[in-house]
C-alpha cells in the first residue's frame, strides 16, 4: 500500500487557480464553496487519499502547500 | 489518521526560505510564480543564497525582487542583461540571474539579450514566453502566435503586416557566446521537476565562467489570453508547444 501523506494549505494565499487540482493523481483536492479573505475559493482536501507526492505543492504558483508524508 | 502526519520529522515539501513570505501578486495560475519558485528553490539547493544578485525585468515580473530573497537590482526596461553583465564583471565570484518576460527581453531589450549573449558573460537569463504583453494589457508581442488574438491583433496575428513570431532563444543558441540554452515549462510536475534540473544545471555552470546560459520557461497568461489557468495550460499545450518546442536548444560539447 501507498504511504499516506497529507497537505497543509495555506488558505490565505491561495488564489484558486486549480492548477493543483488537475496536478493530483489522485483526485484528493478540490475547490471550497467558501472564499478567503480575498475573495477566492481556495483549495481544500476532500479525501484521504494522499499519498504525498507532492505534485500539488510542485505546480502551485503561490507555493501555498506544505506536504507531509509518512516516513 | 492524517492529523498526525504533520509534524517536521514527515515534511517532503515546504516553500523554499529563498523566497520571502509576500503574496505574489500575480494573477492565479500564472507561471511566474512555479518559475519564481523553482528558481529560489535552486539558490537554496546549491546553498548560494548569500552570493546570488539577481535582475529584476520590466512587465509583470517588475516586482521580482520583493519576492526572492537575495540581493536585486531593478533594471530599465529590457537593459536587465547589460545591467547583469556590470555586475558580474565587478562580483565575477557571485552568482548573476536576470529574470525577464517576453516584451522585456525578446522586444525593447533585443539588443542587450543578444548583445550580452554575443560577449558570452556569464550570467543566467531566465526568460518568460507567454506571448504577450502581460502587464500593459494584452498587447502583441514579438513572441505572439500567428493568429494569435490580442488587444492590438484583435483578429489575431496577422504574418504579413506583422512579421513572425520570434525564437529568440534559437536565436540566440546561434551565437557563440551561448554556453548553454534550453526551453521548458512550468504547467506540470514532470516539467517543473525538468524546468528545475535546466535551470540548476545553468546556475553550476556559472561556476566555471563559460559563458551564457538562457533558461527559456514557455508559460500561460490566463489573464490576457481570457482563459481559466487550466484551460490556459491546455491551449499552451497544443497551440505553443508546436511552434516553441520544448528541450535542449544547445547543449555544453562534452
Amino acid at each position: 500500500m501507498a504511504k499516506r501523506g497529507d497537505v497543509v494549505i495555506d488558505i490565505e494565499k491561495c488564489k484558486g487557480c486549480e492548477v493543483c487540482i488537475s496536478a493530483c493523481p489522485h483526485e484528493v483536492l478540490s475547490l471550497s464553496s467558501e472564499v478567503n479573505s480575498k475573495g477566492y475559493h481556495y483549495a481544500v482536501k476532500v479525501n484521504s487519499g494522499c499519498t504525498g507526492c507532492a505534485n500539488c505543492a510542485i505546480v502551485c504558483p503561490d507555493a501555498v502547500i506544505t506536504v507531509y508524508r509518512e516516513k | 489518521m492524517s492529523e498526525n502526519l504533520v509534524n517536521p520529522e514527515n515534511l517532503v515539501y515546504k516553500k523554499t526560505d529563498a523566497m520571502t513570505d509576500r503574496v505574489l501578486h500575480y494573477c492565479p495560475g500564472c507561471g511566474h510564480g512555479t518559475a519564481h519558485r523553482i528558481l529560489a528553490e535552486v539558490i537554496d539547493e546549491l546553498q548560494i543564497q548569500d552570493q546570488t544578485i539577481g535582475v529584476a525585468p520590466v512587465g509583470c515580473s517588475v516586482l521580482a525582487y520583493y519576492y526572492f530573497n537575495v540581493d536585486m537590482q531593478e533594471a530599465a526596461h529590457g537593459r536587465a542583461p547589460a545591467v547583469a553583465t556590470g555586475i558580474k564583471r565587478v562580483f565575477p565570484e557571485k552568482y548573476v540571474f536576470t529574470y525577464q518576460g517576453d516584451g522585456d527581453l525578446a522586444a525593447i531589450g533585443t539588443a542587450e539579450t543578444i548583445h550580452a549573449c554575443n560577449r558570452g558573460e556569464n550570467i543566467l537569463v531566465v526568460f518568460i514566453n507567454n506571448g504577450i504583453y502581460g502587464m500593459t494589457g494584452g498587447q502583441m508581442a514579438p513572441t505572439t502566435l500567428e493568429g494569435m488574438k490580442s488587444s492590438t491583433s484583435p483578429f489575431g496575428r496577422d504574418v504579413k503586416s506583422m512579421g513572425s513570431p520570434l525564437k529568440i532563444t534559437e536565436l540566440v543558441a546561434q551565437l557563440p557566446g551561448t554556453y548553454f540554452a534550453t526551453r521548458q515549462a512550468v504547467h506540470k510536475p514532470a516539467n517543473v521537476r525538468k524546468a528545475k534540473r535546466a535551470i540548476k544545471k545553468a546556475m553550476e555552470y556559472q561556476k566555471h565562467n563559460k559563458g551564457t546560459c538562457f533558461v527559456e520557461i514557455v508559460s500561460n497568461c490566463p489573464s490576457n489570453w481570457k482563459m481559466t489557468p487550466v484551460q490556459s495550460n491546455e491551449w499552451m499545450e497544443e497551440n505553443m508547444f508546436p511552434f516553441y518546442p520544448l528541450g535542449d536548444i544547445k547543449v555544453p560539447e562534452k
